[in-house]
Order: C-alpha cells, then sequence, then structure tokens
C-alpha cells in the first residue's frame, strides 16, 4: 500500500477499485422492494385482482362512450359558475396577498410584523384546499361561496408566500436610494419595491389563475359550487356518458386557459 | 465647548455652516466603534473631500448624516436643524434637504430615467401624484433641464438599466440636485466608474454643485482626484479624523499616515 512512494506493480493496479461499493443504498433499494412485495399482498394486491380491476374499467370506458351532450344547458352553467368561483377567488387572494406579501418580507417588515404574518400565510398553506371547502361548507352552506373562499385562503397560501419571497430578493441599494429622498413607506414600495417585483408578480398572478380555474372544478364534489357538483351527481346516477361529457368539458377550459395565459406571459416578456 | 454649542441657539457661526457634526460616535457592535468621536463642520459651498482606507467609517459618516445608518452617540445639526433623534415625518422632511449619490449609482433599473430624475420629488409631491406620475409641472421642467445639464436630453423615457455606468452616475447626480437639497453627500461616486469616466462625471458634480450653491461632502479614494476638485481634504484613518486642511497642505507623511505604510507612495 505504498503507492505514494513508488509507482504501483500491475498486480497492485488490478486490486484497485475505481467505483467503491454502495452498501446502504443496496440494502435501502432491497428494502424498499421487500416492503413494496409485503405491503401489496397486506392490500389484497394481486395480479388476479388488477385483472378484475382492468375489466370493470373497461366497461365504464365502454359506458362512458359516446359522451352525452344532452343535458348541455346543465354542464355549461356549472362550468360558468366553476369560472366565476375561480376569477373571483383569484382576484380577491390576490388583492389580500399583495399586503400580506410586503408585510410578510423580512427585509422590509421587522420581525415582530413579518412573523405573525408569515405563520398566517403557513396556515392557508397547510390545510388541502378541499378541506378547507368543507370547513367554510360547514360553517357558511352549501354553494359558490363557501368554494370561493376556500380558493382565496388557497390563493393565499401560495402567492402572498411568492410574494414574500420575491420581495426578499431586491436590491436594498435602490431601496436606499429612495428612502434617501426622503420618501416615506408607501412611495417606497411604489419606486422601488414594486419596479423590481412586478412582472414575476403578474406571472405568480397567472399561475394562480390557472391553477385556481383547475381546482374550482373539485370544489363542488364537497357542495361547494361549480361543476364539481354536477359532476358528482352525474356520478351518482351511473350517467356515465355525462361524466364523460363534463370531463371533457372540463379538459377543453383548462386548455383555452393555459393557451391564454401563455399568450399573456409571451406578450409580458 | 460643545456643552454651550448644544444648550444656545444656532449663533452666526453656526448658520455660516451648512453641516455641524459634534462627538459622532457609531458602533455596529457595542464597545467597537467605527466612528470616534467625529467633530466637522462644513461650509455652505464648496467640495469637501473626505480620503482614507476602506473600512475606515467614511461611508457610516455620510450614511449617519441622512441617517440611512443610525448614529449611537453626538450631534448633527443641518442649518440648524438637529438631525440625530428624527423621527417619521420629521426625519423624512430632514432627508429631502441632503441629496445623495451612490458608488453604484442605485438607480430603480427597472423605471425610467425621468421616473428616476422625479423620484427625487419624493420627499415633496403627496403620495396620489407620487403613484399617478403625475408631478407639477415645475418639477417636470426641472427635470429635463437637469437632463440637459448631465448631458442626456434624449434618455427620458429609455429604461434605466439601458444606461452605461457613467450615464447612470449623471442620474444619479440629477436625482440628487432634484430635491434641491442644501447638502449633497457622494459616497465613492466614481470608483465604480473608468478613469476618464470618473473624471468627466466629477466635473460635472462640481459645476452643477457649483451653479446652485450646494455643498458637496464627497468620500473618494482617488487622492489625485480629490486634490484636484475639493477646496478642503479631511483625512480619516481608525475611525478618526486625523488630516483637516486645504489640498495644498497634504503632504506625503499626511497620507502615511492615513493610509499606513510607505511601499505604495
Amino acid at each position: 500500500m505504498s503507492a505514494t512512494s513508488a509507482p504501483p506493480s500491475s498486480a497492485d493496479a488490478a486490486r484497485r477499485v475505481a467505483f467503491a461499493p454502495n452498501w446502504p443504498m443496496r440494502l435501502a433499494l432491497l428494502a424498499l422492494a421487500a416492503y413494496a412485495v409485503w405491503a401489496s399482498s397486506q392490500l389484497g394486491l394481486s395480479w388476479g385482482r388488477l385483472a378484475h380491476g382492468l375489466g370493470e374499467g373497461g366497461q365504464l370506458l365502454g359506458r362512458m362512450v359516446p359522451p352525452n351532450f344532452e343535458r348541455w344547458g346543465l354542464l355549461l352553467e356549472g362550468l360558468l359558475e366553476s369560472l366565476q368561483i375561480a376569477v373571483l377567488a383569484s382576484a380577491v387572494g390576490i388583492a389580500l396577498s399583495l399586503p400580506l406579501g410586503v408585510l410578510a418580507a423580512r427585509n422590509l417588515s421587522p420581525w415582530w410584523i413579518s412573523g405573525p404574518v408569515r405563520a398566517v400565510i403557513a396556515v392557508c398553506r397547510s390545510l388541502h384546499y378541499v378541506i378547507v371547502a368543507i370547513l367554510f361548507v360547514k360553517a357558511i352552506g352549501f354553494g359558490a361561496l363557501a368554494g370561493t373562499a376556500a380558493l382565496v385562503v388557497a390563493s393565499i397560501g401560495f402567492i402572498a408566500k411568492l410574494f414574500a419571497e420575491a420581495i426578499e430578493e431586491i436590491s436594498m441599494k435602490q431601496v436606499e436610494a429612495i428612502r434617501a429622498t426622503g420618501a416615506g413607506v408607501m412611495k417606497v414600495l411604489a419606486y422601488a419595491v414594486l419596479p423590481q417585483v412586478a412582472s414575476r408578480f403578474i406571472g405568480f398572478c397567472l399561475y394562480q389563475l390557472d391553477s385556481n380555474l383547475r381546482n374550482s372544478t373539485l370544489v363542488g364534489i364537497v357542495g361547494a359550487g361549480g361543476i364539481g357538483g354536477t359532476l358528482f351527481a352525474a356520478f351518482k346516477r351511473f350517467d356515465y356518458d355525462f361524466v364523460a361529457a363534463i370531463l371533457l368539458a372540463i379538459i377543453a377550459l383548462i386548455f383555452l386557459a393555459e393557451i391564454i395565459s401563455g399568450r399573456v406571459r409571451a406578450a409580458l416578456r | 465647548m460643545s456643552a454651550t454649542l448644544t444648550a444656545a441657539a444656532p449663533t452666526a457661526n453656526n448658520l455660516g455652516n451648512a453641516l455641524e457634526i459634534r462627538g459622532l460616535v457609531k458602533e455596529y457592535a457595542a464597545g467597537k466603534p467605527v466612528l470616534k468621536g467625529i467633530d466637522l463642520s462644513v461650509a455652505a459651498e464648496g467640495i469637501t473631500a473626505i480620503i482614507g482606507p476602506s473600512g475606515t467609517g467614511k461611508s457610516t459618516l455620510l450614511r449617519c448624516i441622512n441617517r440611512l445608518v443610525e448614529p449611537t452617540r453626538g450631534e448633527i445639526r443641518l442649518r440648524g436643524t438637529e438631525l440625530t433623534g428624527l423621527r417619521g415625518k420629521e426625519l423624512r422632511l430632514a432627508r429631502r434637504r441632503i441629496g445623495m449619490v451612490f458608488q453604484e449609482y442605485n438607480l430603480v433599473e427597472r423605471l425610467t430615467v425621468m421616473e428616476n430624475v422625479l423620484s427625487g420629488r419624493l420627499g415633496y409631491v403627496p403620495l396620489w401624484r407620487a403613484w399617478l406620475r403625475k408631478y407639477p409641472e415645475a418639477d417636470i421642467q426641472r427635470a429635463f433641464m437637469l437632463l440637459d445639464a448631465v448631458g442626456l436630453p434624449e434618455h427620458a423615457t429609455r429604461r434605466a438599466d439601458a444606461l452605461s455606468g457613467g450615464q447612470r452616475q449623471r442620474v444619479g447626480i440629477a436625482r440628487a440636485l432634484m430635491q434641491r437639497p442644501e447638502i449633497l453627500l457622494a459616497d465613492e461616486p466614481t470608483s465604480s466608474l473608468d478613469p476618464r469616466t470618473a473624471v468627466e462625471v466629477l466635473e460635472l458634480l462640481a459645476r452643477l454643485t457649483a451653479a446652485e450653491n450646494v455643498p458637496v461632502i464627497i468620500n473618494i479614494h482617488n487622492v489625485e482626484l480629490a486634490k484636484r476638485y475639493a477646496r478642503r481634504i479631511v483625512g480619516m484613518s481608525g475611525g478618526s479624523v486625523i488630516f483637516d486642511g486645504p489640498p495644498e497642505d497634504l503632504r506625503t507623511h499626511h497620507l502615511q499616515a492615513i493610509y499606513g505604510g510607505e511601499d505604495w507612495l
């Protein structure tokens, strides 16, 4: 093993290893495979069960084709309600997120303001929006108001946090220069903070609108308004051809939204 | 001496100076002062250059004056107004009387040149005018006049991040003069510029501030430039003033005392 003092012989070279065996990784992969086998036996997952499931799935697909657009009035009404929930929740959520994001930014707010505000935002983030929607349905009753409120909460949890992070990355030199002119807090925001973050803010808002549109199709399942309610009712009545029509309409709506927001994003660049 | 100055109303002698600093101490960490009791009077006109090695508190001194840095002890009077201890609206009203030019220009990159220049009026205009960019006509006229004066007549609608370093510093000077300041603080205004541009910018700064009768305190690394443009040199080392006098009195042994060593001379 005196490789440093003398040139290694060919026998020594053969014994050297270029890549050390990673035993912890090998053991971890083996354990994962063993757990997967054990878990599927616990859950009763077998090839027979899978084959049975595939058969059922085939039947369902069969009953979904062709999609039934006869009740298009009901479909359109639900879609429009989802759209309204999404737009309204985005607008209110963004309007509330702007001040919250500024207050939560640790480079602009003292810790005793940013700390509690960050906690509020974290609470908004921590619960899944369907759970929040259920809470609102119980608290303020069935309908679009509950769905809108739930998505407002979800929007705050998401974009207020992104706003705060964007503000924490700004150049404080520009802020210092505007402060030095004798500008107060609101003028510093308008002249030194917002110009640095505006284009990113608009990007976040478009993303949130996209995501609210998707989410607004689901809150109806727990009774919080929108196309989700219609979808759930159709499932319960085994109207699978109407279900297929609803799903196609949702997909079309989301695609449309993606295209529009993509265009807007490109125009802003 | 300083006690009587504090108690008395501004005397004729005080009014003759734009700025009076007495016993200024700044400690970022307790017991480790960066500024160790600075006494400095700055006349109501002309350029005062502060020279000294990096980290000796020149920048801290300037930032204590407009309170971007909070002084630990001491007094700073701007034409009779005590600046230390001012809060809220009073502090903002004092800041608008003090222009500042920064080493890295500190323009708001995504705003236009005109918006940057007009931001010098933020201490004067109401909030709605600032937000809606509805500045008084007189301010807009002065902004165009200053842009002409700094040699950027065609650049009003360009975004600040499209300008070169020298152009940005010219906008920085216009922004500071837009405040109609009673004193202008320049913190290493030419250190990020090439030698030729540095001279041009300094020349401009000297000419415009002389024309508007604005006294200037400038932190500067280039001793030759300091001697050329300043009527008074203040040499700092280790947080204290160790030379104060006209440029022609600044000798080699002073520079050795300020910067230490002699090999570099």
